[in-house]
């Protein structure tokens, strides 16, 4: 036992899917675990804060970290695993980018308290309470997290060595970067453990996409009947192949839906969304401005659909809204 | 700067994209003109207002411009003749995007500028100076620890 590397799993700001896909694993997990010697797993393991605490510094191989980081708890245990472990890896889309937690960043915990709250039409909450930081009762203090007013990646919380992409990765994506990372011969720092080419690249439906798609009507999924050998973006419906990294076999399109772009931008690329919304919109055709508006107003939310797991480690800031000044 | 009046100190800094045959020459020839607008606009020239991907006015913004000029040549005028047309459509697009996050219309505009049009390029620069100034400093919020002792709704 000894003698095992040691790793550790934990989850911040997520849905639990990247634990999901540690279990995918199936049979090579039994390889996993016979080759590391896992020392913190809180969703399948009973080990405690202290029992990480206890180790010495760097002590722990390899933490995959997946989630975002929202509160204050979840930076704490980032720093804390950050200082026991050799190397840390963004593990997921919400780790590595931001994910689908990170959409938050269009607003504030004033507001998102507010809608959460006190607003939503299925709340009952007269007397407007709010989650608070510490609360008094009968001469206990009881505490919770600090919500933080943006949603951030890991690596601007803390020092990243790997990234494993994916919503959730793929168990063939964890099983080549758990090989690679116990091989001991490391790729350079900062890299994500996945191809460094788009997803068109890798895509059966590759060769029916026409040079320039002059783009007259965009529909979504659920408007049309897609046909199952012709590239998406042909056929008006938004797939985020061309600025999405590949390395998960184009599973989305495989199943006939459109790629969302959960593995996120090549090394190339420093905003996902800004670079895909270039490329799409140059091929839409018209050139009247109320027509381009009115091909593009068939997009109903362009943030979302572009930064859909990436808008925290975009370029796109918020407001500084006054409540966080 | 007989244009403008200081309000509280603040100077908008603007970042212009200019395309290198029309609206970087109009501004060749405000200058030739001798034509006055506010110093306030960092032009950078790029062959075509089509080069300007969407990455850089985010960027620009993300490191404290305060509005984001993209000129270019009238419709059907483009020296490479569909230029200024995917420059449009990204701009249409771009800019609903800009708003989700807050960024005021006023700060981010698209302008067709021939080179002959120096007076053009003087009004849409003073006009939108005027704006940015009007709305005060762009100030994101920077993604890092926002320590605060109240949580209020």
């Amino acid at each position: 036992m000894a003698d095992k590397p040691k790793v550790a799993f934990y989850w911040c700001a997520s849905c639990g899917g990247c634990e999901e896909a540690v279990v995918d694993l199936a049979e090579k997990i039994l390889d996993v675990v016979a080759a590391v010697d896992i020392v913190f797993w809180p969703v399948a393991l009973d080990f405690k804060k202290r029992d990480v605490e206890a180790l010495g510094d760097g002590e722990i191989l390899a933490t995959f970290l997946n989630g975002a980081i929202r509160t204050s708890e979840q930076e704490e245990m980032a720093h804390l695993l950050r200082r026991k472990s050799k190397l840390m890896v963004a593990f997921g889309a919400c780790s590595h980018l931001g994910g689908i937690p990170g959409l938050a960043n269009v607003s504030d915990r004033q507001n998102i308290f507010r809608t959460a709250y006190l607003d939503s039409p299925s709340t009952v909450n007269p007397e407007g309470v709010t989650p608070q930081v510490s609360h008094g009762d009968n001469g206990h203090t009881v505490n919770l997290p600090l919500f933080y007013d943006t949603v951030r990646s890991l690596d601007q919380v803390v020092d990243v060595d790997f990234y494993i992409p994916g919503c959730a990765p793929t168990p063939k994506i964890i099983a080549a970067a758990v090989t690679t990372l116990l091989s001991g011969e490391l790729p350079a720092k900062g890299s994500v453990l996945a191809p460094d080419h788009a997803l068109c690249e890798e895509c059966s439906r590759r060769d029916s996409k026409p040079q320039d798609l002059k783009i007259i009507e965009f529909k979504r999924p659920h408007e049309v009947l897609i046909e199952e050998d012709k590239c998406l973006l042909a056929q008006g419906v938004i797939c985020m192949g061309p600025s999405t990294r590949a390395g998960c076999e184009a599973l989305c399109v495989e199943g006939n839906m459109p790629c969302t772009g959960c593995f996120g931008p090549t090394s190339r690329v420093r905003d996902q969304g800004a670079k895909f919304l270039a490329s799409l919109a140059a091929q839409v055709d018209g050139k009247e401005p109320e027509e381009i508006e009115r091909i593009l107003a068939q997009i109903p939310d362009p943030l979302g659909t572009f930064y859909r797991y990436s808008l925290p480690a975009s370029a796109l800031r918020r407001r500084k809204m006054p409540a966080a000044a | 700067m007989p244009d403008t009046k200081p309000t509280n100190g603040f100077e908008p800094r603007i970042v212009a994209f200019f395309c290198n045959w029309c609206t970087y020459l109009a501004a060749d020839l405000a200058g030739t003109s001798r034509l006055k607008y506010p110093p306030n606009v960092r032009v950078i020239r790029l062959m075509c207002s089509g080069r300007v991907d969407p990455q850089f006015v985010l960027e620009a913004f993300a490191q404290g411009a305060d509005g984001v000029l993209i000129g270019g040549c009238h419709p059907g005028d483009c020296h490479y003749q569909e230029g200024n047309y995917k420059a449009l459509r990204r701009f249409h697009l771009l800019k609903r995007i800009v708003k989700d996050m807050g960024i005021e219309e006023d700060r981010f505009r698209l302008e067709w500028i021939s080179a002959s049009e120096g007076e053009r390029l003087r009004a849409v620069i003073t006009d939108m100076v005027e704006k940015v100034r009007a709305l005060g400093p762009w100030q994101s919020a920077v993604p890092q620890e926002e320590p605060v002792k109240e949580v209020a709704a």
